[in-house]
């Protein structure tokens, strides 16, 4: 910045000392600590590409007759809000390329905030201080999962609309609770009334955003406060950050991320088609498609309400539990609930109170490294399992086989990954022992000026 | 051919050469009147189609065409166009008897199946339908695709399961074969009658499935046109991928091994 | 790489995002094309991309730093911590300083938090009306005509055997779920049903909800097989969403998928004019299930 720009700052806000220790902020700079940072770079692209969508999206269940630029709907009766889809894919300019942007950045949003999370919970970066930090985090996948949902079923075709009417069943499903909640949400039975429409389009464009901007802020201070967790490399201790200064080595590389993941996004949004609605139709609660899916992150949860058997539990002739309960509510529930309760009961099983700044290489913590990848491949093994028909469609296995076949594997593939990850954790310490890190033995190299280096 | 153009040359010398004639042309009128020829043609392909019957099909469906229980059903009265259906789209002759017809290579030229379809006809039943897309009612096309197809064959008409059996892609139909299935309702599909679907409503599915064979991809690259499920695979195993690779350009790895 | 040239390939970058970025706007302006569009600016984005993460690692000074992290991350600071959370605590009970009746005023506080509490939950109900009875709610009873999407009566003709179609309660909102229904016809030799419901399928023509039971979604496949084959069994509705599978010669039972309740069956009859119609209501509960609802 010029000479004056910068005394400027300093008359009006005082801020100088504060830019200063910012710009010289350190940053430890592996690779694997810019996972949050596609996160948030994605968020950021979903904002604009989203600004410009609510500025032409109708949340309107009022219906219409369609008199727009795509003929095979010519005619037809469609809500409002369908039809501003259509009016934002064929006849905005550069509609389709701001809708099939967000769709993207949506996709790869959550897959960055997973990508994340295994990073922070297989280095164990979780442990104190940064344990509340992580349960903002999850709090914020929870929400990026649900804002993604409520998104794409704005549009009102015919494959989200099914998802709503699951949805609705699975809130539906909550025992006692579940009958008065979905029928608040949606003001009656489904499909609702048209103030339902409303409520999503609120929820999507602004509370769920405002949230998460507030969370990330949080997030973020969160992190810069104690810095950023760093590998045990040598000279790195629980006392120092090794790293790269702010300005302008990591400035750099992050507005360089930054373009990159907007740059990405936008490629795909311009040449890879995504949820063409023109091609599923408008809603209707009495038409279905076969092959209807969710986006990728509700998979687990079609893969659940696919491999339950049927039954709902009664009482006499009344059900008390319905079907979906287990499957759409109970099985992501625990999950998150296993998610948030490990840094406690790592704590008490590792008995270790103190803090870390130092991060661990997942073979260093057997026993997390093992139940992370246990519990990562029940969750894997029932997403797929939701995939099982089009599997069928294209391998040729019978859809009745696979879910028998899925339902034994969800119980025996979590167990076996939990042996083989805890045998090759053991097996790979046990190597360094002879000769690696631990042990007395070191290498030296010496360089080509004749110093030596380890 | 030489025995059945050997009889035509035999009672008649006047007629030998525009018998020949006949016969020479026949193949190449086959496709687009299959059933329906003219007097001679016709029961010369049924005739021809008897032969190619008893010798391809009547392991199963018996010598007459009656049936053989617990192997292949009477053919009797089910009409011309279930047999053009099941011999065009290769659906028959099955493999075994009870196993899931599926669209394969047909196992007969289109003469061929022009004769079987001839002789099949000459027990009764509705004909080879004639269709011709209306794109003109592709809308409605859309609507009624979506009311009685898009549960087992998806709406984009990408195929779909149903328990128990596959509903196929319908991306290789022809125009033909998708009023002959509407009609027929072959193996678990439902059929519907000229009550339910009339003739014009038959038109306009026909041009909507013409339609999903090439829709408006108004976005790109349509990757399947089901959905969720590539575009999942998509954002994982390119975008992920692609930006993994970025973060390991951007970032340093770890020094301890000497990298 | 030398420095130089790193500053050359980062210009280059440079002026190519500005090229791209103008192509953009030429074809905005131009011709409208989303693969065009996307392209252009795609590329924009990612050469200045690749130039600012050049300039990053190679053009701008590499230094590695070193930092002390602030007090509170220290591991050896336990004792630390609680010194300094002490003098927290001096600091933030001297507002209790003179206080006597501490249990009073704290049980009083107490009881106005939760009852403001609970007043600023309250108004969430507004939000909506109460349960049971609208989930309940079906327009069908005897006498009621069946219609098709556009309200015209379904003539029992319309069905040939091995048929199905959608029909809707004349009348009612098609979009309610208890509206919409699911008509086949099977041949009435091969009908199941249990005894009080032997008058309720006309010539074979059945009539069920058209919504399932497990999750809501429109039932609108119906597998028909034409000559019994081996393995799929008899008629059945599934649902495309969860592939529940409900047995029409039994009156909706839930043979495969994870669907709770079996779909709710409408008595028909066909009336003096050929035309169908309901002969009482349905057999239970439309749509997905609720704690409370009859399992019928």
């Amino acid at each position: 910045m010029s000479r004056r720009v910068e005394t400027a700052l300093e008359e009006r806000t005082g801020g100088s000392s504060f830019l200063r220790a910012t710009l010289r902020y350190v940053f430890p700079d592996h690779w694997s600590f810019l996972l949050g940072e596609i996160a948030l770079y994605s968020f950021v692209v979903l904002i604009a590409t989203g600004t410009f969508l609510a500025l032409f999206y109708s949340p309107s269940t009022a219906e219409t007759t369609y008199q727009g630029g795509y003929s095979p709907l010519a005619g037809q009766e469609m809500t409002q809000a369908y039809a501003s889809a259509l009016h934002l894919s064929f006849d905005v300019p550069g509609g389709l390329l701001m809708r099939q942007t967000h769709h993207w950045a949506a996709l790869v949003f959550v897959a960055a905030i997973v990508m994340h999370l295994m990073r922070i919970f297989f280095t164990g970066a979780f442990r104190k201080p940064r344990d509340v930090n992580y349960y903002v985090g999850l709090t914020m996948l929870m929400i990026a999962v649900f804002e993604g949902y409520l998104g794409y079923s704005l549009l009102d075709d015919l494959l989200s609309g099914m998802g709503l009417a699951i949805g609705y069943a699975a809130a539906l499903s909550v025992p006692v609770l579940g009958a008065p909640f979905a029928t608040l949400a949606w003001d009656g039975q489904f499909p609702g009334t048209d103030v339902f429409f409303s409520r999503m389009f609120i929820t999507h464009v602004f509370i769920l955003p405002a949230v998460l901007a507030a969370l990330i802020t949080i997030h973020l201070v969160m992190v810069a406060r104690p810095h950023h967790t760093q590998w045990a490399d040598p000279g790195h201790t629980e006392r120092n950050v090794v790293g790269i200064p702010m300005w302008p080595g990591y400035a750099l590389r992050s507005i360089g991320l930054f373009l990159a993941v907007a740059g990405a996004l936008v490629l795909m949004g311009g040449l890879i088609q995504i949820n063409p609605v023109w091609l599923w139709g408008p809603y209707h609660t009495y038409q279905a498609t076969n092959g209807a899916q969710p986006d990728w992150y509700l998979g687990w949860l079609i893969g659940g309400l696919r491999l339950v058997p049927a039954f709902d539990v009664t009482i006499g002739s009344y059900t008390l539990i319905p079907n979906p309960f287990w499957g759409g509510v109970l099985f992501p529930l625990s999950i998150f609930g296993f998610l948030f309760a490990w840094p406690s009961i790592e704590r008490r099983v590792r008995r270790d109170q103190r803090q870390h700044n130092l991060l661990e290489r997942p073979r260093d913590a057997p026993f997390r490294t093992a139940i992370g990848a246990a519990v990562f491949t029940f969750v894997a093994t029932v997403f797929f399992a939701g995939a099982a028909d089009r599997a069928f469609v294209q391998i040729g296995i019978q859809y009745e086989t696979q879910v028998w076949i899925y339902r034994g594997l969800v119980i025996v593939l979590p167990a076996l990954a939990y042996w083989i990850v805890r045998r090759v954790c053991d097996e790979l310490r046990a190597r360094e022992l002879t000769f690696g890190d631990s042990s007395p033995v070191r290498r030296i190299r010496r360089g080509p000026g004749g110093g030596f280096a380890r | 051919m030489s025995n059945a153009a050997s009889r035509f040359l035999a009672p008649a010398a006047a007629t030998a050469a525009l018998g020949a004639l006949i016969l020479w042309l026949a193949p190449s009128f086959a496709p687009a009147q299959r059933a329906t020829g003219g007097g001679a043609s016709a029961s010369q392909l049924a005739s021809r189609g008897r032969s190619l019957f008893v010798e391809g099909c009547s392991s199963c469906h018996g010598m007459d065409a009656r049936g053989i229980p617990g192997r292949g059903p009477s053919l009797r009265g089910v009409g011309g166009g279930a047999a053009d259906f099941y011999l065009s789209t290769g659906r028959m002759p099955l493999s075994y008897p009870g196993e899931e017809p599926l669209r394969s290579e047909p196992r007969y030229s289109d003469s061929q199946i022009a004769a079987l379809v001839a002789y099949v006809a000459s027990f009764g039943g509705p004909p080879v339908p004639k269709v011709s897309p209306d794109y003109d009612e592709l809308s409605k096309g859309q609507e009624l695709f979506t009311g009685s197809c898009a549960g087992c064959h998806a709406i984009s008409g990408a195929g779909g399961v149903a328990t128990g059996a596959a509903a196929p892609p319908l991306w290789k139909a022809t125009p033909t074969q998708v009023a002959e299935a509407v009609r027929i309702g072959p193996y678990v599909m439902p059929r519907f009658g000229s009550e339910d679907l009339n003739r014009a409503d038959v038109d306009a599915l026909a041009a909507y499935v013409e339609y999903s064979k090439h829709p408006d991809n108004a976005g790109g690259w349509s990757i399947g046109r089901i959905g969720p499920v590539p575009e999942g695979m998509v954002a994982w195993l390119l975008a992920a991928v692609a930006l993994l690779l970025v973060a390991r350009i951007i970032g340093e790895r770890r020094k301890e091994g000497g990298e | 790489m030398s420095g130089r040239r790193v500053e050359l390939l980062v210009a280059g970058l440079l002026a190519a995002a500005a090229v791209a970025a103008c192509g953009f706007v030429v074809v905005y302006v131009v011709h409208i094309d989303t693969q065009l569009l996307g392209l252009a600016f795609g590329l924009a984005l990612i050469a200045l991309a690749a130039a600012a993460i050049l300039a990053g690692r190679s053009l701008v000074p590499q230094e590695i730093e070193t930092e002390e992290r602030p007090d509170f991350t220290d591991p050896e600071g336990r004792s630390r911590a609680e010194r300094e959370a002490r003098e927290l605590h001096h600091v933030a009970a001297r507002a209790g300083e003179g206080i006597s009746r501490r249990r009073l005023l704290g049980t009083a506080a107490g009881a106005a938090g939760a009852a403001m509490g609970a007043a600023i939950v309250v108004p969430l109900a507004s939000l909506g009306p109460s349960v049971d009875d609208r989930l309940r709610e079906s327009p069908w009873r005897d006498g009621v005509p069946l219609v098709d999407e556009n309200g015209i009566a379904v003539p029992a003709s319309h069905l040939d055997t091995g048929s199905f179609l959608s029909a809707f309660a004349k009348g009612a909102d098609r979009e309610r779920l208890a509206s919409s229904l699911v008509v086949v016809r099977v041949n009435p030799d091969d009908l199941a049903l249990p005894d009080e419901r032997a008058d309720w399928a006309p010539e074979g023509i059945m009539a069920f909800s058209k919504i399932c039971t497990h999750a809501g979604c429109a039932i609108n496949l119906y597998r028909s097989p034409l000559y019994p084959p081996r393995s799929p069994g008899g008629p059945a509705l599934v649902c495309p969403c969860h592939y529940s599978t409900f047995d029409v010669l039994t009156g909706g039972d839930v043979i495969f998928g994870p669907a709770g309740r079996p779909l709710p069956q409408l008595p028909l009859r066909i009336d003096s004019g050929g035309n169908l119609v309901a002969a009482g209501p349905l057999s239970g509960n439309v749509g997905p299930s609720w704690s409370g609802v009859r399992q019928s």
